[in-house]
């Protein structure tokens, strides 16, 4: 729980070093999110004279909820001590909170920003969420569980095999994941122009420590998707729940080196792809629901896809 | 039965049906010509995997024309016909994507039902390759009946061409002078389609077929 | 001796809709008359939760009144117990709700006699055991209804609106007619004991279904015989709204699984896909509708639509399970469902009054010229926002539980060997993941643009709190979403004498659960802790807010908007709830709806504000209702000919008629 909290700065900070040297600029050193961090949190906040209280509960809301959903799961080992208490879909569903209560957010204060952020934000969701839950009946009908635990350990063991569905499922995750943390070619997260603005548009009117747990909830959504990514589909060096201390030690180097190849992937996509007409990005995720439709009904039709 | 083999078969196959859709998504020409060029990569791989597994060389010769023709030459022979008949580079589309998208899934499924059940008590790895390749050609019909540009529909009559290739391989066993004979086919047919397009567009100034049906005379 | 209770009960609430009318004059009679209802809807709750819970063994009772060589048979077994259960708890809160929203009513005199006897019907329906009982009770709970729809008569569309529900519910009535008959047979069996012991051939069984799904759907609303529900729900006062929205469609729900379930004996394998087609196309067409509205009940009444939607996917799901012989999986898809029913009637009645008690208050309905209303109505708001998030199916609360069981229920479906099942299962539960997302983007819509943000009118800016009762009423309410969600293994304990008459297995205890867990099918499956999500979410918030707090600052300053350095005062530049929409309305709408927008603007020199129009199309009414009513409306001018006729031809009518029926009884017998 501690690790993805103390990680998810770091690996923000990673991928914008890493865009920097790709863009030919030298770049902001690697800590700076946890310098931004501690400098919005010692800031006072400056509340709109229109904002609720809801307004000020809200960062510790979207806080909370994605920190749950960020801590269940499997980073270095499986069998992590609450695992059963809720699964793949509860996961997605703690986000989609997350997401439902910062586009109330948007819409707070009531000024014409927010409500462009929070309409593009649900327009987009309202595809993505059902990709997603797409995705996870095709793995949970391939391991046999919605488990995530359960999940990663069938992924290790030799019974997986390489599935047409699974391929299906991963190309439509990569493209989820991506519409959910607002990068390229979605959402831009270095912006703040109106015309490319999601995510930000939403939490505009934030500022000192709410903007900081904003931030901070945003990097941990990012953690998650890479981890979970990596534990369904790089399952390598996961260890199971009662391996020694070695063992768990190359599970966390290999943890990080997994992290660090994805968060290296992503910008080399981010780097090379323009990005999208709002009004494409529909198309982009209703291909990425088609595809996971696809996976489900392949596993419907027949075990061996 | 689930061996590496039986797994890296379906994964091709699989991805020839992915990249079939992906064909479908665009609506850009270069780019709907680069997705054919990864369509025919992708056949040459199955076809070669086929023959590794079949233990049949001649599949080898099959692989290798696909990779040739289909992947390099056709494509930018393609690209060069567009650049000199400057035809408008955005395609336009019958139908918005997302219903082509639902509509692709559908025909899918219509391909998974007819094939696994008329084929019940057949290898089960042919089987399940036949319903990808029907697929492949019920979505490169889609895409001929969804087109309005004369190009795409040639793209997607060449996808259909490759489905067709991916089922005879998966049947184990396809002669190569019906191998020879249809690639010869479909160039020649390539050859006249370019032939026609220019003598098309220097009479009418135009290749789009809704523009040309006006000169039917009955709108 | 609970069902002497609870028939009781139903003759006390007839009474009091007869004293109801010299009393409802008086403020003080009409608080009266609903304190009363309130009282006796406890006491039915509290016997019908007592027969639930112990698992008790059917009840029967007969009445010597009604048709007279047949009377009238009551029976209260589990099924009854448990929908008896959802409306007096609806009927509880909405009586309690009337208490203080009864004061702002006006035309209390046409509301108040009826409301004690729409719930005497309704508590009749659940416990009705002949054919007659159920339909005369079906029928009264539909004209009460009626009558407290077109309670406001001089406003014009109210009246439609009723001419409308009075149209749909007579023709769902005939439809439920004709299914009890083909029960009957020839041999006349109206009571359900018979029906269910008497079997049926296979196409008859189909037959029943159909009417069933036609009868029972048309009440609950399933596209497209949904059509009366936006028009006739608004148009009632709030706590009836809440009442018929959240309660009466789940009677209808009750008659279909009484019908299907339990009298149709075992299943066919095809029945299941009717269903689950009429379900997924009902869940995604509802939130689409929902999400295009911005008046607040009408948005509510749509949002209905889709949880029934919902409801019979889990039933359809059900069927197939049922069909196959998978009674596990059939069980988990009934309870999936049944549960449903439960959340839904609370989190959508505790809507319904907020949006009364918003109504009350400012004296709209209309999104668009509300906002701000979380600074002037803080408990409602509060209230509302629970409700919200309980209906988007969020964790931790009961939305949630349901539709995880639906899902659970769906992964276990690739095991049905039927190949229409093995194609349309994913496909709807791909719809009711949509439709779930959806559901979240329409709350954000009606929650945001209502209660956030700043006040677009004068209403808006000056209203207040509503009184104590409405607020005890959402209190309840809400309570039992929060409870529902963290503990739901006792919600599905509680089923399970339902599921066991059904299909004849139960879903595996969960009170034995480490942590107060659900687990459905096996641990090693899939399970779900909604008390540990809560508690984890609470504490970590806390313990962030807490250490923020202490170890960085809690300074806070008020100032204007930073609105990119643009801060507009007019409250007219905020998001509306057409503007809000409008992304989905592109990628969905043009489709659905024909959306078309068109923008109007001025030229250059002239002052005149540009105008944006919206048009919107219901295709369902276009190409359904619209030409049945032309050509229905073309028949009647047909046949009126038939006034003129002379002497000479009135005479060779009956003649002819004369001569075909004799000509029918030679040729038949």
């Amino acid at each position: 729980m501690l690790l993805v909290l103390l990680l998810a700065p770091l690996f923000t900070g990673f991928v914008r070093k890493v865009k920097a040297r790709l863009l030919r600029r030298r770049g902001p050193p690697v800590i700076q999110p946890y310098l931004d961090l501690a400098r919005l949190m010692r800031k006072e906040v400056v509340l709109a004279e229109s904002a609720s209280w809801l307004f000020r509960v809200i960062p510790y809301l979207v806080f909370s909820a994605t920190w749950v959903a960020a801590s269940l799961i499997p980073t270095f080992r499986t069998g992590l001590l609450f695992s059963w208490s809720a699964d793949l879909i509860a996961i997605v569903a703690l986000i989609g909170s997350g997401r439902f209560f910062l586009a109330l957010a948007g819409l707070d204060v009531g000024t014409s920003f927010g409500g462009i952020g929070s309409s593009r934000e649900v327009m987009i969701a309202s595809l993505a969420e059902p990709a997603m839950i797409m995705i996870v009946f095709t793995l949970a009908l391939i391991a046999g569980s919605t488990q995530l635990s359960t999940m990663a350990a069938f992924m290790v063991s030799s019974a997986v095999g390489l599935r047409v569905s699974l391929a299906l499922a991963l190309i439509a995750l990569i493209m989820v994941a991506i519409a959910e943390n607002g990068r390229i070619p979605i959402d831009n997260p270095a912006t703040h122009l109106e015309l490319t603005m999601v995510h930000e548009a939403m939490v505009l009117e934030y500022s000192g420590r709410h903007l900081a747990l904003i931030e901070l909830s945003s990097s941990l959504k990012l953690l998650l998707y890479v981890s979970m990514i990596a534990c369904l589909f790089a399952p390598w060096g996961i260890e199971s729940a009662d391996a020694a201390l070695p063992g768990l030690a190359l599970g966390i180097i290999a943890y990080i080196g997994k992290l660090a190849v994805g968060g290296f992937l992503l910008v080399l996509f981010e780097a090379s792809i323009a990005k999208m007409r709002v009004f494409r990005v529909p198309e982009f995720l209703g291909a990425a629901l088609m595809l996971g439709l696809l996976a489900t009904l392949l596993r419907f039709v027949s075990e061996s896809f | 039965m689930h061996g590496l083999t039986f797994d890296i078969a379906h994964l091709l196959a699989g991805s020839l049906v992915l990249v079939s859709f992906l064909e479908l998504y665009q609506d850009r020409l270069y780019a709907l010509l680069n997705v054919y060029a990864a369509h025919a990569v992708v056949l040459a791989a199955s076809v070669a995997w086929q023959a590794f597994v079949q233990d049949a060389p001649h599949l080898y010769l099959t692989a290798a024309i696909a990779l040739v023709f289909k992947a390099i030459v056709i494509p930018v022979a393609l690209h060069r016909i567009i650049v000199r008949l400057g035809i408008h580079r955005e395609i336009e589309k019958v139908v918005g994507v997302g219903f082509a998208m639902i509509a692709g899934i559908g025909l899918v499924a219509l391909a998974m039902v007819v094939m696994l059940r008329v084929t019940q008590d057949a290898d089960p790895l042919a089987r399940e390759d036949l319903a990808f390749a029907l697929s492949v050609v019920l979505l490169g019909l889609l895409m001929m009946v969804t087109r309005r540009n004369a190009v795409s529909q040639v793209v997607g009559f060449m996808s259909l061409e490759n489905g067709l290739v991916l089922a005879a391989t998966g049947a184990k066993g396809m002669p190569l002078v019906v191998e020879i004979s249809v690639a010869f086919s479909v160039l020649i047919a390539f050859i006249v389609i370019g032939i026609f397009l220019f003598r098309i567009r220097e009479r009418f100034d135009t290749v789009d077929m809704q523009i040309i049906s006006t000169f039917r005379g009955e709108r | 001796m609970m069902l002497a209770a609870i028939l009781a009960c139903a003759v006390v609430l007839l009474a009091l809709a007869t004293c109801a009318i010299p009393m409802a004059h008086l403020l003080a009679g009409a608080r009266l008359i609903y304190a009363a209802c309130a009282t006796i809807t406890a006491i039915s709750f509290a016997a019908a939760l007592a027969h639930l819970l112990g698992a008790q063994p059917p009840q029967s009772l007969t009445l010597p009144v009604g048709v007279p060589w047949l009377g009238a048979h009551l029976r209260l077994d589990a099924l009854s117990a448990f929908f008896l259960v959802v409306v007096d708890l609806g009927a509880m809160s909405a009586s309690i709700f009337a208490l203080g929203y009864g004061k702002h009513e006006f035309g209390r005199a046409r509301i108040l006699p009826f409301y004690p006897a729409f719930l005497a019907g309704m508590t009749l329906v659940t416990v009705a055991d002949d054919a007659f009982t159920f339909l005369m009770s079906w029928e009264f709970m539909s004209l009460t209804s009626w009558a407290m729809v077109v309670s406001h008569h001089r406003v014009h569309e109210n009246v439609r609106a009723g001419y409308v529900y009075l149209l749909m519910a007579s023709f769902g009535t005939l439809a439920l007619l004709l299914a009890f008959g083909l029960f009957a047979g020839p041999g006349g069996l109206y009571t359900f004991a018979q029906m269910r012991v008497a079997h049926m051939q296979a196409s008859l069984g189909g037959l029943v279904l159909l009417l069933a799904l036609i009868g029972a759907g048309s009440k609950a609303g399933l596209v497209p015989l949904h059509v009366w529900l936006p028009l006739a729900h608004p148009a009632a006062p709030s706590h009836v709204s809440g009442l018929m929205s959240g309660v009466m469609t789940k009677v209808a729900v009750y008659g279909f699984v009484r019908i299907v379930f339990d009298l149709a004996g075992a299943p066919v394998w095809w029945w299941s896909i009717v269903v689950l087609t009429v379900a997924g196309i009902t869940t995604v067409m509802g939130v689409l509708y929902a999400l295009m509205q911005h008046d607040l009940k009408r948005l509510l009444a749509y949002h209905t639509v889709e949880n029934i939607g919902i409801i019979f996917i889990g039933l359809g799901l059900a069927l197939a399970f049922r069909a196959e012989g998978m009674v596990f999986a059939a069980a988990l898809a009934l309870t999936a469902a049944l549960l449903h029913v439960f959340n839904h009637s609370l989190f959508k009645s505790l809507l319904f009054f907020g949006a009364g008690a918003v109504l009350g208050a400012t004296g709209e309905r209309d999104m668009e010229y509300l906002g701000g209303l979380i600074h002037r109505m803080p408990q409602t708001a509060f209230f509302f926002l629970i409700g919200c998030v309980a209906i988007s199916a969020l964790p931790p609360l009961n939305g949630f539980v349901s539709e995880w069981l639906t899902f659970q229920a769906i992964l276990l479906s690739p095991q049905l060997p039927s190949w229409g099942l093995k194609l349309l299962v994913p496909a709807v539960g791909s719809l009711l993941a949509l439709s779930a997302a959806l559901a979240a983007a329409c709350f954000v819509k009606a929650y945001g643009v209502t209660f956030l943000g700043r006040s677009r009118t004068r209403v808006a800016e000056t209203a207040l709190e509503t009184d104590r009762y409405s607020l005890a009423a959402m209190l309840l309410l809400a309570l039992l979403c929060v409870v529902a969600g963290i503990l739901p293994g006792l919600f599905i304990d509680a089923l399970a004498p339902v599921s066991t008459i059904l299909v004849g297995e139960r879903m595996p205890v969960q009170l034995g659960a480490q942590w107060l867990s659900i687990v459905p099918i096996a641990a090693s499956r899939s399970s779900y802790d909604g008390l540990l999500v809560f508690l984890f979410m609470i504490t970590s918030g806390t313990v962030a807010a807490f250490a923020i707090h202490r170890l960085a600052s809690d300074r806070l300053r008020r100032g204007p908007a930073w609105d990119c350095g643009y801060p507009d005062t007019s409250p007219v530049t905020q998001y509306s709830a057409t503007s809000f929409a409008q992304p989905i309305r592109r990628v969905f709408g043009t489709v659905m709806f024909h959306a078309r927008e068109h923008v109007e603007m001025a030229l250059p020199d002239d002052s005149r504000p540009a105008r944006l129009t919206v048009v919107l199309r219901d295709l369902v009414w276009d190409n359904l209702y619209a030409p049945l009513a032309a050509g229905i409306g073309l028949l009647a001018e047909r046949l009126n000919r038939l006034q003129f006729l002379t002497i000479r031809q009135f005479l060779t009518l009956v003649f002819c008629t004369l001569v075909a029926l004799l000509l029918v009884l030679a040729v038949w017998s």
